[in-house]
């Protein structure tokens, strides 16, 4: 019988297989060859991409090195969503590994954040911790925290220490029985084919009248053209983590097992694939 | 939490119940009559109905209410017929009771009620103090009154043998009406209350009831108990006025209102006097409005004032009763009801529902805000029945009183009839406050009205108001009674209530404005004027009556009020027997009318249950994350991870006990590196940095060589201690103190994470897990390996490792298809789930299912000192090198009331109170003599006594989570599982347990699907029992109250309870205390400590023959399916210091010697309890070669087998 704990392992323990390519415009002094690494689906790219600087760096002269930054397919990747997401986005359903082109130089200032160092990645990473507290404990938790209680949380990830991280991130998963849930369910919704970078409002896990709201409500109302009807063609994938729960998921549930580090439950739509 | 229910009566006087589980009122279909009182307790329900007397309605329970009746036939010897009947002209009589004053021939046992009945004959009782008597159980004396001996002497001049009876309480379930009391009861009873069961546990079900009659005066109840559910007899209580209503609370509060609207309380109630003493007055709350109604808890009471306001006395307790002021609160009411745990229901004055009080605590009593109980009852679903049958209900209900009513217009008609009747002037006046009769007149005299305007809601008060008016000053209710009616009046009054009868107002005149006009108009003998109707041969039988055209004129007059709108209307709540406390989900508040909210409560339940691993939507999410993992990662693995694991470190700051002396608490510093080892297992070492004379130094413990990590009980300091084998045997374990309780557990949570990885462990326990209990009630399990039984080298028992469970208990058992029992310290059963963790082992060192919320009660118990000085007698003044006058057990740390503090995470839930059960007895005020300071004590004084003592307990309960499930109702204190496996899942395990009250009890239904089995199944004895075990060929030992043993015969799966008892005596001198029995060898415990085997076991004596000591300084013992022994030591000494409660297993136990060689010494002390009748894994069988003839049979076959080895030749079979 399968634990939910096995969940949150399997979650934390998800990786993609990735290929690294440097840009064909830079300038090396020999051929890079490509590197390949498990990136881990709930980090982010900058954080764990110091092994893939160091291989191509060995390449390049110093001058022409800028910040690095990451583009699949002629889209620049934004390093502050987690890796996953920014996997299932834009390259769900396409032969593994995903083929990442690295970039040295004309940083795409409009596309993308800069990332000077991790400490830029950990006030990011903390700032969405305390943003989903705030909506699931009115931050009571998270403000009850100590300073070392927050670095342990960093730390975990930084680390891929999961059980380090789950020690303290338990806390911020708990919530009165009475109440049946959070307060609101901490949650973003992607989209391709979209300006709206993602959409994001208040949402409560339990209706008015005690009813268990599941995924299939929150989309209902977030985006009803994600949900295909009865004798329709299936338009869109509704997809967390690389899978796709059934609709009647429970949202509560989701938000314990199936958030990202940072506490979010980060959900990508994306049309189905036509083949 | 057990469901218990939640008492309600409508305004059609219909009995409905609602659990704390359900979501609708279920209707007492058995009451056969109308209520209009019901006040309940949590093992019955007292009523009284409409033909005014009292009914009780006992709750069946598996354990049968059976009285043991008991006489003794006496005899005397004389040279020409030996022993026989003839007695001297001195002696006692023929039959008698024990002390022979009191005639008792068999005959003369009579039923007490027509709710009893005899279980079986007379039959002789044939032990004797333990010992078995011979075939006809005679005992003999010199003379009477002197001691008896079981054995003839030439000097027994006479004998007596007991003979023994029992009867059982049959009414069960159904509402039985109390024989009532000729002599003493002049008038009818109109308010009714119970409680008072916590003022004293002796005897057992022990309840106060407290009854007001319509004139006013008031009634106790005596000798209510568990044996006696109806009580003996009504005592008149003498009052300082006249009464309306009186609510009595679980404890000792007893309030009444009386007619002038004032409260009287009563003062003085006692263990030694639940009826209390005299009466205290408390005015109402406000100055111009009267009370009319109050209600009582533990330490709260809410009042009612005849304008409907609510009111909270304030300061209540028990050594105030009357409290220090009122309070007013929010909410228009007609009446309040409290219930356990001074949880509040009320009805509301505007709409006739009941609701519940949120947010009552013990820290804040008087709650929060009402909350409505909207749910249906049975039969609202569908909306013609619903109406159809209320309809009907009502009909009926009035039907009763038509017939009493033509009488009254007889009456009124012949007024000749009415005044020679001597009552019947009072007839004239009937009973209109008895709300069945209004609308009845209403049909009777005013048949053509029925379409009258309605008034939308006249208030019951102004009603009074009008009614009080009508008086004339300064005369007494009596005063009114007795002038004789006005025929004016009477009309007003007809038309009053006729105006009310159909509008909500209808039951208003039972429930509130009823109880203080009662006296004034009441028809003072209903039944009479119904035996006076049955002899006029009126004839009017309910068939008729309700075929009378203004019965039917009533129902159409009913429909349009009540038809359209199908709300109940209650007219009376009582939550005396419903519990429901903080931690308490209810589901009584967010239920609709429809069927989306069954759909609702469908889909929560599927959530939190069970069936949620089964969902779809779960299911789903496992596959497709496992699919996952084969697409993204499984291809892949070759690749490089991105991050690199690498030490992970926690620290923090800690105190040691340090293992040098002078022993004492030292700063540390505390580190845990955890690191992957190279076959990938995590592993980990604990430092603990220390300054020895300013030089840094430290200790250090491999993670995988810790045993256990065991929180201990400290007032002062969060302690845990951590094992090693080398420390186990040193008996002097690392102790550390955390700076708080939540980083204690922190640090617990995640070292036992750290223990368990580094062995591998995870899940759940398997069904062969040992476990084991702390004398702190915190829960152990241990995962034996094959050789922990092997021979001759055993695991060594100090390299156990143990990790905890979530949960509180004293007593757990299991057996090996994994069904395990435990038993809190409140008596609780308790059924494992399957879990792992709960406590605080949160997140991933726990399992998120089948985790449940577990509370246990215990006492805590300091003692008053006092000494004897020649001037004042005892005081508390003692002499200087005296103990604390308030102290510990010891007498050695000073514990006052005030200063004793629950343990960690336990919270007080009681005061202090004096405590009677002390072993030696007390006197009446719980006092125990001694000639000094530290000595035995006895509970009566003597002349050399010159101190005494008294324990006073306190009751606290723990709030946690583990992996157990309550199974309700019975409390047990001993249960004992079948040990050996099962053939399939399906085949039921035996299981057998001891009630705290001594009960013996077998479960039905136990699978290894459903471990917590179905229902219980009651084996009488002729005494309590305290201890069982069933062996894995359902052999079925227990031990008695009276140190004896007792084999149970012919028990089988056919038959689960057996036949009969065979009893067995104690070891000489010896009283047994505990009993196991395993595959085929027996064990007990005595009370002095000695550990025996039963000699002589064989399949066609399985009683054995005889007793053979093994061993002293035990404690508890547990005998596993491969007959292996484990016992919790004493005392056991170490290399380092001595430790109590130790886990030992017995070596070399073989076939050819079951009593074994030598223990080897476990974890411990602070051991309370162990099992191991789950660890039936084999052990490899090497150096047996020439013992294993028998070549390993499988345990069912091995009864046979294994008997003929343990008996050599002596057996051919």
């Amino acid at each position: 019988m399968a634990d939910d704990k096995d969940v949150l392992r399997d979650v934390w323990f998800g990786r993609i297989p990735t290929c690294f390519t440097l840009n064909q415009d830079e300038v090396t002094e020999r051929e890079a060859e490509p590197y390949y690494l498990l990136l881990p689906r709930v980090s982010y790219l900058t954080l764990v991409t110091d092994k893939v600087k160091k291989h191509f760096l060995k390449v390049m002269r110093s001058e022409d090195v800028e910040e690095m930054w990451f583009e699949y397919e002629g889209t620049p990747l934004k390093w502050h969503y987690p890796i996953g997401v920014l996997f299932d986005l834009h390259a769900s359903n396409t032969v593994l590994p995903w083929n990442i082109t690295v970039h040295f130089k004309s940083f795409p200032d409009q596309d993308l954040l800069h990332c000077p160092s991790n400490s830029i990645i950990e006030a990011h990473f903390m700032s969405s911790i305390k943003e989903a507290d705030a909506l699931k404990h009115k931050s009571q938790v998270v403000n009850d925290m100590q300073k070392k209680d927050h670095k342990q949380l960093w730390m975990g990830l930084q680390n891929d220490k999961f059980d380090q991280f789950w020690a303290m991130n338990r806390k911020l998963m708990e919530y009165p029985t009475e109440e049946g849930g959070f307060r609101y369910i901490p949650f973003r919704i992607y989209q391709t084919m979209s300006d709206r970078p993602f959409i994001q409002k208040l949402f409560r896990p339990v209706s008015p009248e005690g009813n268990t709201l599941t995924l299939g409500d929150l989309l209902k109302e977030m985006y009803p053209t994600a949900i295909t009807n009865d004798g329709e063609q299936k338009r869109y994938q509704v997809v967390i983590h690389g899978i796709e729960p059934l609709l009647e998921t429970p949202l509560q549930w989701l938000s314990e097992h199936l958030s990202h580090p940072d506490n979010f439950l980060h959900i990508c739509v994306i049309p189905t694939p036509t083949d | 939490m057990p469901v218990s229910l939640l008492w309600g009566v409508d305004v059609y006087g219909q009995v409905y119940s609602l659990s704390t589980a359900g979501q609708q009122w279920e209707q007492c279909r058995d009451a056969q009559m109308e209520f209009k009182r019901v006040t309940a307790a949590q093992q019955c329900c007292w009523g009284i109905a409409c033909d005014n007397s009292i009914y009780l309605n006992v709750h069946a329970s598996e354990l049968p209410i059976r009285y043991q009746e008991e006489t003794y036939e006496n005899q005397r010897w004389n040279p020409v017929d030996g022993f026989s009947e003839r007695l001297l002209p001195s002696d006692r009589w023929q039959w008698s009771d024990v002390t022979g004053l009191q005639h008792q021939p068999l005959d003369g046992f009579q039923l007490p009620s027509s709710s009893w009945e005899w279980e079986g004959d007379w039959y002789i009782d044939e032990n004797f103090e333990g010992e078995p008597t011979e075939k006809e159980g005679w005992t003999y004396a010199i003379d009477f009154p002197a001691t008896y001996t079981k054995d003839k002497k030439w000097n027994s001049c006479v004998r007596r043998r007991r003979w023994l009876r029992y009867r059982r309480y049959k009414a069960m379930d159904t509402w039985a009406k109390i024989p009532s009391q000729q002599t003493s009861l002049p008038d009818p009873f109109s308010d009714i209350s119970c409680g008072g069961w916590e003022i004293s546990e002796e005897p057992r079900g022990r309840l106060s009831l407290w009854a007001v009659s319509l004139q006013g005066k008031v009634w106790f109840r005596e000798g209510i108990c568990h044996h006696n559910p109806e009580g003996s007899s009504w005592e008149e209580v003498l009052l300082p006025g006249e009464v309306v209503q009186i609510s009595c609370g679980p404890g000792d509060l007893v309030w009444a209102v009386l007619w002038e609207g004032q409260f009287i309380v009563r003062e003085g109630i006692s263990r030694d006097c639940p009826k209390g003493t005299s009466w205290a007055t408390v005015e109402s709350p406000s100055p111009d409005v009267g009370a009319i109604h109050v209600a009582t808890g533990v330490n709260v009471v809410w009042a009612v004032t005849k304008d409907n306001k609510v009111w909270f006395r304030r300061g209540i307790n028990s050594h105030n009763p009357c409290g220090s002021g009122w309070i007013s609160m929010v909410g228009e009411m007609i009446m309040i009801n409290v219930g356990l745990n001074d949880q509040v229901w009320a009805i509301s004055c505007e709409d006739r529902a009941v609701y519940f009080r949120q947010g009552v605590t013990c820290s804040e009593l008087s709650g929060k805000a009402w909350k409505v109980i909207s749910v249906p009852r049975d039969g609202d679903r569908s909306h013609s029945s619903a109406s159809g049958s209320s309809l009907q209900s009502a009909g009926c209900f009035f039907s009763g009183e038509v017939r009493a009513q033509s009488v009254v217009s007889d009456v009124e008609s012949d007024t000749e009839k009415g005044s020679a009747d001597g009552t019947g002037c009072l007839i004239t006046s009937t009973s209109p406050q008895c709300f069945v009769d209004a609308p009845t007149e209403n049909s009777s005299i005013l048949p053509s009205d029925t379409p009258k305007p309605r008034i939308p809601k006249v208030t019951s008060d102004s009603f009074i108001s009008e009614l009080v008016s009508d008086r004339e000053p300064g005369k007494t209710p009596r005063d009114i009674v007795s002038a004789t009616p006005v025929v004016i009046e009477e009309e007003t009054f007809l038309t009053e209530g006729e105006v009310k009868a159909p509008t909500a107002g209808l039951a208003l005149s039972l429930s509130q404005s009823g109880s203080p006009i009662d006296p004034q108009w009441s028809n003072v003998d209903l039944e009479e004027v119904q035996n006076q109707q049955a002899q006029t041969g009126a004839g009017l039988d309910c068939a008729e009556t309700c075929s009378l055209s203004s019965v039917a004129t009533y129902t159409l007059a009913m429909e349009d009020p009540y038809g359209a709108d199908e709300r109940p209307l209650w007219a009376w709540i009582s939550g005396g027997g419903c519990s429901v406390d903080t931690h308490s989900q209810l589901n009584w508040f967010n239920s609709a009318m429809n069927t989306s909210s069954l759909i609702q409560s469908v889909q929560s339940m599927s959530l939190s249950v069970s069936p949620a691993q089964t969902a779809a939507w779960r299911r789903q999410i496992f596959e497709q994350l496992s699919e996952r993992t084969k697409r993204e990662m499984d291809n892949f693995r070759h690749y490089e991870q991105a991050i690199e694991q690498s030490v992970w470190v926690k620290k923090g700051t800690m105190q040691w006990w340090r293992d040098w002396k002078p022993h004492k608490w030292i700063d540390v510093h505390f580190a845990l590196e955890q690191f992957s080892g190279p076959d990938g297992n995590k592993d980990g070492i604990l430092f603990i940095y220390y300054n020895y004379y300013e030089e840094k130094k430290y200790l250090h413990a491999f993670i995988n060589e810790v045993t256990i990590l065991v929180p201990v009980l400290n007032d002062s300091k969060h302690t845990f201690a951590i094992y090693t084998p080398e420390r186990t045997k040193q008996r002097w374990p690392m102790r550390l103190a955390a700076a708080t309780e939540l980083e204690m557990h922190d640090w617990l949570a995640l070292l036992n994470i750290s223990c368990c990885d580094s062995r591998g462990i995870q899940g759940h326990p398997s069904k062969q897990a040992i476990w084991s209990i702390t004398c702190k009630g915190d829960i152990f399990v241990s995962e034996p390996s094959p050789e922990l039984e092997a021979m001759p080298y055993p695991t060594p028992c100090d390299q156990m490792f143990w990790r905890q469970i979530g949960g509180h208990l004293r007593t757990v058992e299991c057996n090996s298809i994994g069904i395990v029992w435990g038993i809190g310290y409140d008596h609780t059963a308790w059924c494992y789930t399957g879990g792992y963790g709960g406590g605080f082992f949160q997140g991933m060192a726990s399992s998120t299912d089948n985790i449940y919320t577990q509370t246990d009660v215990k006492s805590v118990y300091i003692y008053e000192n006092q000494r004897w000085n020649p001037v004042t007698g005892y005081t508390n003044r003692g002499l200087p090198t005296d103990r604390y006058m308030w102290s510990d057990a010891s007498g050695l740390h000073e514990c006052t009331k005030t200063n004793t503090k629950p343990p960690s995470q336990w919270t007080w839930v009681s005061e202090w109170a004096i405590d009677y059960s002390v072993s030696g007895g007390t006197d009446r005020e719980g006092w125990q003599y001694a000639a000094d300071f530290p000595a035995s004590y006895h509970g009566y004084k003597t002349i050399k006594d010159f101190v005494r003592r008294r324990r006073w307990a306190r009751k606290c309960k723990l709030s946690t989570t583990g992996p157990w499930q309550e199974i309700p109702p019975i409390p047990l204190s001993d249960v004992s599982i079948l040990p050996c496996a099962a053939q399939s899942t399906v085949d039921v395990v035996p299981l057998w347990a001891i009630s705290n009250k001594g009960d013996v009890l077998c479960r039905l239904g136990v699978t290894a699907l459903t471990p917590a089995g179905s229902s219980w199944l009651h084996v009488g004895t002729d005494q309590p029992f305290k201890s069982i075990s069933i062996g894995a060929a359902s052999q079925v030992w227990a031990i008695a109250r009276d140190g004896s043993a007792f084999y149970r015969g012919s028990v089988s799966s056919q038959s689960p309870a057996g036949d009969c008892w065979y009893h067995i005596p104690s070891p000489a001198k010896q009283k047994l205390k505990q009993v196991s029995v395993g595959r085929t060898s027996v064990h007990a415990v005595d009370e002095n400590g000695n550990l025996w085997y039963r000699q002589g076991l064989t399949p066609s004596y399985p009683q054995g023959s005889s007793w053979e000591h093994i061993s002293n300084n035990v404690r508890k013992v547990s005998v596993g399916p491969l007959d292996q022994v484990w016992i919790i030591a004493d005392k056991v000494q170490g290399s380092h210091s001595l430790s109590c409660g130790t886990v030992c297993h017995r070596l070399g136990v073989q076939p050819l010697e079951p009593k074994g060689q030598s223990w080897d010494y476990g974890i411990g002390g602070g051991w309370d309890h162990i099992t191991v009748r789950g660890n039936s894994i084999e052990p490899p069988r090497l150096c047996l070669s020439s013992l294993t003839n028998q070549s390993a049979p499988t345990p069912p076959s091995l009864v046979p087998v294994r008997s003929t080895e343990v008996n050599g030749s002596a057996v051919g079979c």
